[in-house]
């Protein structure tokens, strides 16, 4: 496919940042938020496919996505297979834990857990399962790229031989 | 006050706005059979692929409907251009 005019190269340049963001906003806050894995990383994969509709099909490397693809699965099932540590598959092991930056959740003023409302427990209580929505992520990104990648090449550079 | 009581006490507005999106995911589902011309019909789709979207929002499913805003009217069009592109344009 070729570039498009340059009025939609400058748009796509505008839009490309905020709706990155918003995608990676959906998948870090997955499990506070309506969203997650799935759903953030198929809004990033439409940025993905208004860069590739606007500078052409020959952007994005093939092997490149597939191995992004291929790192967000084997973390998830390794990620799974570590809480066979301590529990079962996918146990979520770091929950409750003392380290940095999955701390307890306590209430400041007595030291005991309180209990969050809906929506507004801080960012990093969930344990594994943000990190498990950013594999997820990876991966649905990568494999909706790579099929928006496939049928463009079909599409134009199959017929244009370009 | 939960959304789902401010929703119910919104009573007609509730009620109009929801006949409003399904009458129009009615009419262009409609349209996607009618349209002789592929881009267009495909155009049609997208937009009932949006008011679904906004109809699962209505119905309290926020996670289904930005899954549905990403998917429906933003991937699945751009296939669908790209199959129309790489056959033909015109229905026969």
């Amino acid at each position: 496919m070729k570039p498009m005019s340059s009025v939609v190269r400058t748009i796509t340049k505008l839009l490309l940042g905020p709706i990155f963001l918003f995608g990676a906003y959906i998948i870090l806050h997955g499990h506070l938020t309506p969203g997650g894995g799935f759903q953030g990383g198929a809004i990033i994969a439409t940025v993905m496919t208004l860069v590739l509709i606007a500078f052409g099909t020959r952007v994005w490397k093939k092997n490149i996505l597939s191995f992004i693809e291929s790192t967000g699965l084997l973390a998830f099932v390794g990620l799974g297979f570590l809480g066979l540590g301590s529990g079962f598959f996918l146990f979520n092991f770091l929950a409750g834990s003392d380290s940095l930056f999955f701390g307890k959740v306590i209430e400041p003023v007595t030291g005991e857990f309180a209990g969050w409302p809906a929506n507004s427990a801080p960012l990093l209580s969930g344990g594994t399962v943000p990190l498990l929505n950013l594999f997820v992520g990876m991966e649905v990104v990568a494999a909706l790229t790579l099929i928006i990648i496939t049928m463009g090449l079909f599409a134009f550079d199959g017929k244009e031989g370009e | 006050m939960t959304y789902g009581e401010l929703l119910s006490d919104a009573g007609f507005w509730y009620d109009l706005i929801h006949l409003l999106v399904l009458i129009g995911m009615i009419v262009s589902a409609m349209l996607v059979v009618r349209f002789k011309d592929l881009l267009s019909a495909t155009i049609a789709l997208a937009s009932v692929s949006l008011l679904l979207s906004l109809e699962f929002f209505i119905l309290q499913a926020p996670d289904v409907a930005i899954a549905e805003a990403a998917i429906g009217a933003g991937l699945t069009t751009a296939i669908l251009i790209f199959a129309v592109r790489a056959t033909r344009r015109r229905e026969q």
